[in-house]
């Protein structure tokens, strides 16, 4: 064995290792191919060897070469070899390998099941790491399915480090195994308060990722959340949960009204800007799923706004990108507030990272308004002259059309402004949204009618200046404004005052040179152009004029003819045969123009986008169903071909009824009339605009009157909207005059008739008048229409199959699948078993219930006698989701007046009505489990009771919440067993006088393994006012009181309260230790001031803190499985004790231990069980208690020896006075 | 988090994670796709951008680029402190770690990726604890492997070290998070890590001389 070793070390050292092969394509940059391919051959020769360290030296290779992206899919399997091999090492390489190249298509990948659940089982803890972490990156849903049930269990283990790991793994596997969420989720749940601070804030990862998904079936999960929120430290765990929460609220309205305190809370305090801009972020969408209820939070977005104007103000770009990207999303529901930073965001225009200019861009959508839309346009455009990157060019570009015709155009005052801005966009070179211009045209062109006139002579001009446009053609997108230019000019010939200059500018034959189907539409309009002026000069009498014209078209279609372009070469010569014809007629003198003039008649109206699809199928019409009886085969055959080209007739030809007469139609015709005269929304043809508006409230706001026009619309050469800018503003001025002389007038009338226009002017604020009133003829829709879209969800959404209600109870179908005989240990012992509750519903086996319905008659006495502590739990219970909505107050207050200097004291003393809420959940748990009757009968008895109750509670909480907590406790500790137990307080006294009586008790801090936290209640005894009491200790070197900073040793700790006569109140204070292995005891003071009639005294009160071992324990749970493996390992110390003379019943003694050793029951069988603790510091400590008869021996195991006898000895005092 | 790709300023490639199930050949159009595009950008520019129906994050530590994919409503600044963080651990680990510490051991970069993040999500907020599972598992890793970090002698072309990070915390004025994460006084020291590797050489030598 030892020579086989060493041979194949020497082997190795004849390889390559990965620092060669890195160094060898290093060095071979010229032929690194070559050199690959090369080594490649010999990793192919060295996985064919036994030797595993050369297989692991040849996969470690391959991952590499795999990076430099290369295929080494063929060495699947060696990879999973190496994954096997028993040395961390190699295993280590194999997993590597495996996660950075297995997917699901790899094949092999079934093979590594079994290998995978015996490295999850692995004693090791780093060999079930490294395959948890490989299985996390290639999990399979037949893996995950497979493995699911071995990685639930090792979310229990007893290392925080494979703990956390399985936690998050559990993610992975829910996505690939959907069907495994609920059955792990109770599990998971129990994780968010692992002790380990790494596992919880996997729990808390896992849990959002899910819950950001499908947040409906979380809601419940809310109080846990949220008790979390306010008493966790971590800011990753922080920003977790409040993502969540922003995920919630839109659920749950309610919610967010109570988050919005906390949220505003640490905006305020925190210093880490990741964690402000999460709260910022959330608090945005709190108030937008409020928006609709509650008006009140003016102040909240104030201070998001402030904090965002704060990052945007930064140096730092990355801040600024992000203050401007939450920015935009305030925006949408509140615009107001960010208008007042429009100086701080036209700032950004300029900024040097185009990033950002294009966030503040996004913003400037929402900033305009009538009164600054031209000025920030105009910076635009500036921007647009100096931009030098075409992306970011053309991002202007839209930017520029979406501000300006976003809600239909509402911000434009002047259109004339508008064209000429389009026209200006025209000069842009290279630019690829040259249709968006064009469609812009035509929109404005088509739907205001009063800027035609103007639009037709810019368009002329366009075409005039073509050559321009179009020079380097093809490529440039710009050419596109062409087809809108040809189009407008074509359809309101009538306005043109120089048609014969425009027609002759669109037969030029550099036309021929433009894209085809700008062609096609030079040609069809030119025809449009051609008739108004036929027209023209025929009522002018101009004969010659027309014939001339008539013979220009002859001459220049021709090109046309020729064009490849089919569309345009068929309108060309079709058009040409036409215009031959007219010549003729013209040679007869026959008039043509009104025959001509005919051809275009009749205006175009705007459909709207999806007036298509929203034409309501009318009863009875079936399209599939034949309309005659199908023609024999052979026709259809022949007619095949056919309908490629007429698809699109016949399809408009099947609705129509066949057998429809005349009176029919006329009948429907008629019935139609009747129905748009009271649709309101229905816009007929040729309506007189006024009334319309007055039918259609909100449909457009910018009121219609006769075309003014103030401005004159020639302006001589190219347009400038710089000019408009003036002329406007000129205008505006006017107006203004106008408006006071009129107002003045108004006031001598008094009552003026301005009615009317005033629910016009919707934003007085803005009084602006446009400047030539604008008719928009807004977008026809079919009658009928549908009235909402359908929300099309994508089917295909991963996350959808794991939409699943989690707080039902579990079917016996939804356990996990189990390996037999893994499970085979757990059936034989059923009743011994005292696992957890979650746990018994993983595994329901028939027996096992059969045998608790027998327990549960049995027990149905002993209940009665339980009743009075079960119906105090019940109403408990009761209080679910909504009360704690509804009435609790936010625990973040009620925990504030305790926290006192410390700072872990505030997560000590968690908000009571939340912790409750844990507990009942639990419970609620535990009785759907067992299938009890169901506890809403009860519920519906007690509600109104309950109310009061809580009320009342809420006043004696103080004082009685320990013991109660206690008992709940020792009960979910002890076992499920029915017996009651006598109520047991952790709380010893610490001194006493006949003013103040302490007790204090010891509890270790989850968070850190140095510290333990002392509560002590203070009771006042007396008829007097007890008050500046202050609580000093005598520090040992061990062990410390934590005083504020600055503070000396010898300065006590003031306590945060004052306590009235007969009150007490309880205030706590933190210890830091270094050795936790022995008892301590620490001397010290409580000094306090004693005031009543007779004047106030100062007295003092001596007392010892005894810190014993078990209160360095903290009571962690722990599975059998995991139990075995610790007790396994071997690296446990051994002792134990034996105490005589023990009468109480074993049960009870179980729950002693549990409650004053802050022990946990791992296991019981009859009179022997096992139990669990761990300290802070993370010693296990693994007790065997075993009963005889009048005595009871207990063996401990502990990683340290002292602890152990030091916890023994004190167990033996425990227990020898029962 | 759905990927992370660490490539060198001439586009070479030198680390890639995937957290989302992706065939070879989109990984390699996405890889080819950010690199040309991160590489592009201006050094002034900031560090996020949108892509496709991503986010990506990235930040440059001397001549590496770092660049992480994260969803829609996932937090940049976590994403960048998650970056930060990785870099300090790699410093920690290599001790004023540089490009070619992690292209000539690459699986140990992957190594300290993986115990950091787990299936996308951050594990371990802890650098402590971080690198205490590292040490550890190096620990177990038997002495057959030459590939202890201090075994490895770079070509002398590259012997100057450009180290990714000259000084560590004050670039980091958003976020204050070591602060927070428990990560309290106990820092493994540089000396500590070397003492380890020493004795893996020592055993190294022992079992070849046998």
């Amino acid at each position: 064995m030892a020579l086989k070793m060493v041979k194949g070390s020497i082997d190795r050292m004849f390889d390559k290792n990965l620092q060669d092969l890195v160094r060898g394509i290093r060095n071979h940059k010229e032929d690194e191919a070559k050199y690959i391919s090369q080594c490649i051959d010999e990793i192919k020769q060295e996985l064919k060897q036994d030797n595993i360290a050369v297989k692991a030296n040849a996969v470690c290779k391959l991952t590499y070469l795999q990076m430099l992206g290369y295929d080494i899919s063929w060495a699947a399997f060696n990879i999973i070899e190496v994954m096997s091999a028993s040395k961390f090492t190699f295993k280590r390489i194999g997993y590597l390998a495996a996660s950075q190249c297995f997917h699901e298509g790899t094949d092999v990948i079934m093979l590594t099941t079994n290998q995978i659940r015996k490295d999850l089982s692995s004693p090791n803890q780093y060999d079930t790491g490294v395959a948890l972490t490989g299985l996390s990156c290639f999990v399979t849903p037949d893996l995950a399915r497979d493995l699911a049930n071995d990685i639930m269990t090792l979310m229990s283990h007893t290392k925080p480090y494979i703990r956390k790991k399985a936690v998050l793994i559990m993610y992975k596997v829910f996505l690939k195994y959907p069907e495994s969420l609920r059955p792990a989720f109770p599990r998971l749940k129990e994780k968010l308060e692992d002790p380990d601070p790494g596992v919880q804030s996997a729990a808390v990862n896992v849990i959002c990722e899910l819950a950001r998904r499908n947040p409906k079936n979380y809601l419940s999960l809310a109080p846990l959340f949220f008790k979390l929120m306010t008493s966790s430290t971590n800011n990753w765990v922080l920003i977790k949960i409040i993502k969540l929460f922003g995920a919630l609220t839109p659920l749950e309205p309610r919610l967010g009204k109570k988050l919005i305190e906390p949220l505003t809370n640490l905006i305020h305090s925190t210093s880490a800007m990741s964690l402000l801009y999460e709260c910022v972020n959330t608090v945005i969408a709190v108030l937008i799923s409020l928006s609709s209820g509650m008006p009140n939070h003016s102040a909240s977005i104030q201070l998001c706004v402030q904090k965002l104007r704060i990052l945007i103000e930064d140096s730092d770009q990355n801040l600024k990108y992000l203050g401007l990207l939450a920015m935009s999303k305030i925006l949408k529901t509140h615009p107001k507030s960010v208008q007042s930073h429009k100086d701080l965001i036209l700032q950004c225009l300029d900024d040097k990272d185009e990033s950002i200019r294009l966030r503040a861009l996004d913003l400037l959508y929402g900033m305009v308004s009538k009164k600054n839309l031209m000025e920030i346009v105009k910076k635009l455009m500036i921007h647009v002259d100096k931009a030098e990157g075409t992306t970011y060019r053309d991002e202007l570009l839209t930017k520029i059309i979406d501000i300006c015709s976003q809600s239909n155009y509402q911000y434009i005052t002047n259109f004339e402004w508008y064209i000429s801005i389009l026209v200006e966009l025209t000069r842009l070179e290279g630019t690829r949204h040259g249709h968006l211009i064009a469609a812009q045209m035509l929109d404005v062109a088509i739907r205001v009618k009063a800027i035609r006139k103007f639009a037709v002579s810019q368009m002329a001009m366009l075409l005039d200046n073509a050559h321009l446009i179009a020079s380097n053609t093809q490529r440039n997108g710009i050419c596109e404004v062409l087809y809108a230019a040809a189009w407008i000019c074509g359809e309101f010939s009538e306005h043109l005052e120089e048609a014969n200059q425009t027609l002759e500018a669109m037969l030029r034959p550099k036309v021929t040179t433009l894209p085809g189907h700008i062609q096609a539409v030079y040609v069809q309009n030119m025809v449009k152009l051609y008739a108004s002026i036929l027209q023209q000069k025929e009522q002018a009498g101009e004969k010659e004029a027309a014939q001339e014209i008539t013979q220009l078209m002859i001459e220049r279609l021709p090109q046309f003819v020729q064009s490849a372009d089919l569309e345009v070469q068929e309108r060309a010569s079709c058009i040409l045969q036409l215009i031959k014809y007219i010549q003729k007629l013209q040679v007869k003198e026959v008039p043509v123009a009104e025959e001509v003039i005919a051809l275009f008649a009749g205006e175009l109206n705007p459909v709207a986008p999806k007036a298509q699809k929203k034409v309501p199928v009318p009863e009875g019409l079936d399209l599939d169903a034949w309309i005659n009886e199908p023609p024999s085969d052979s026709e259809s055959e022949d007619e095949k071909p056919k309908t490629i080209f007429h698809d699109e007739e016949q399809r408009h030809s099947k609705p129509r009824h066949p057998e429809m007469d005349e009176e029919e139609l006329a009948r429907r015709r008629e019935a139609r009339k009747q129905e748009q005269a009271n649709n309101p929304f229905y816009i007929k043809s040729s309506p007189s605009p006024q009334k319309r508006y007055q039918d259609t409230p909100g449909v457009e706001h910018i009121p219609v009157v006769q075309i003014d026009l103030s401005v004159p619309l020639k302006v001589p050469g190219m347009p400038m909207s710089d000019q408009y800018v003036k002329l406007e503003e000129e205008r505006r001025h006017k107006q203004k005059l106008e408006k006071d002389k009129k107002k003045k007038k108004q006031k001598k009338e008094k009552r003026g008739k301005h009615h009317r226009h005033n629910s016009l002017h919707t934003e007085s604020e803005e009084d602006i008048a446009p400047a030539h009133h604008v008719d928009i003829i807004t977008e026809e829709m079919p009658e009928n229409a549908l009235p909402s879209d359908e929300d099309d969800k994508d089917p295909n959404d991963p996350y959808k199959a794991l939409d699943i209600d989690l707080d039902k109870p579990l079917a016996d179908s939804e356990k996990l699948p189990v390996q037999r005989h893994r499970n085979a240990e757990a059936l034989k012992t059923p009743e011994s078993e005292v696992p957890p509750v979650e746990k018994k519903s993983k595994k329901p086996k028939k027996k096992e219930k059969k045998h608790k319905e027998k327990e549960k008659d049995k027990g149905k006495k002993k209940e009665k006698e339980k009743k009075v502590v079960e119906e105090e739990e019940e109403e408990k219970k009761e209080e679910d989701l909504d009360f704690w909505l509804s009435t609790a107050p936010p625990p973040g207050s009620a925990a504030q007046p305790q926290s006192g200097p410390q700072t872990s004291a505030a997560v000590a003393s968690e908000p009571e009505g939340v912790k409750k809420e844990e507990r009942e959940e639990q419970q609620e748990e535990e009785e759907e489990d067992e299938g009890k009757k169901s506890s809403k009968h009860k519920k519906k008895k007690h509600k109104k009771e309950k109310e009061e109750k809580s009320k009342d509670k809420k006043k004696s909480k103080k004082k009685h919440h320990h013991s109660e907590e206690e008992m709940a406790e020792s009960v979910q500790n002890g076992t499920l067993d029915d017996e009651p137990l006598p109520p047991m307080s952790s709380y010893r006294l610490l001194a006493e006088n006949p003013y103040i009586k302490t007790t204090y008790d010891i509890q270790g801090n989850l968070q850190n393994d140095s510290q333990v936290t002392v509560s002590v209640i203070f009771e006042n005894k007396s008829t007097s006012f007890l008050k500046s009491m202050e609580l000093n200790v005598l520090d040992s070197l061990n062990t410390k009181m934590l005083r504020p900073e600055g503070s000396s040793v010898h300065d006590g700790i003031p306590v945060p309260f004052q306590l009235p006569p007969g009150i007490s109140n309880e205030a706590q204070f933190v210890f830091t230790l270094q050795s936790i292995v022995m008892a301590q005891k620490l001397k010290g003071t409580l000094s306090f001031i004693v005031k009543n009639d007779e004047g106030s005294t100062h007295e003092k009160l001596d007392f010892k803190l005894h810190f014993s071992c078990a209160s360095y324990l903290i009571t962690t749970p722990c599975y059998s499985d995991a139990f075995a493996k610790l007790l396994e390992s071997g690296d446990l110390h051994m002792s134990s004790i034996k105490v005589d003379g023990i009468s109480i019943s074993f049960q009870h003694l179980l729950a002693k231990i549990c409650f004053h050793h802050h022990f946990s029951v791992v296991e019981r069988v009859d009179s022997c069980a096992s139990m669990y603790s761990r300290s802070i510091q993370g010693h296990h400590v693994c007790l065997l208690v075993k009963k005889g008869e009048n005595s009871v021996s207990i063996d401990g195991k502990c990683s340290d020896p002292t602890l152990l006898s030091n916890l023994l000895d004190e167990m033996k005092e425990t227990l020898s006075k029962c | 988090m759905q990927f992370m790709l660490l490539f060198s300023r001439q586009g070479k490639l030198r680390l890639q994670k995937w957290y989302v199930p992706l065939s070879d050949k989109e990984k390699k159009k996405i890889t080819r796709e950010l690199v040309q595009t991160v590489l592009a950008r201006k050094p002034k520019m900031c560090s996020f951008l949108e892509w496709r129906d991503l986010k990506i994050v990235y930040k440059r530590y001397a001549s590496l680029y770092f660049c992480c994919a994260i969803e829609d409503q996932d937090n940049e600044l976590i994403t960048l402190e998650i970056i930060h963080r990785y870099v300090e651990l790699l410093d920690k680990y290599f001790g004023s770690v540089c490009e070619l510490d992690i292209i000539f051991n690459f699986e140990k970069a992957y190594f300290i990726l993986d115990e950091f993040l787990l299936g996308g999500e951050v594990q371990e907020t802890s650098k402590k604890n971080v690198l205490k599972a590292i040490e550890q598992a190096d620990l177990l890793q038997e002495s057959q492997m030459s590939s202890s970090k201090s075994g490895i002698e770079y070509p002398s072309s590259c012997r100057t070290r450009a180290a990714l990070k000259v000084i560590p915390p004050t670039l980091l004025h958003w976020a204050m998070m070591s602060e927070a994460d428990g990560d309290m006084a106990i820092e493994v020291e540089p000396s500590h890590q070397y003492s380890i590797t020493f004795y893996c050489r020592i055993t190294d030598g022992n079992r070849r001389a046998v």
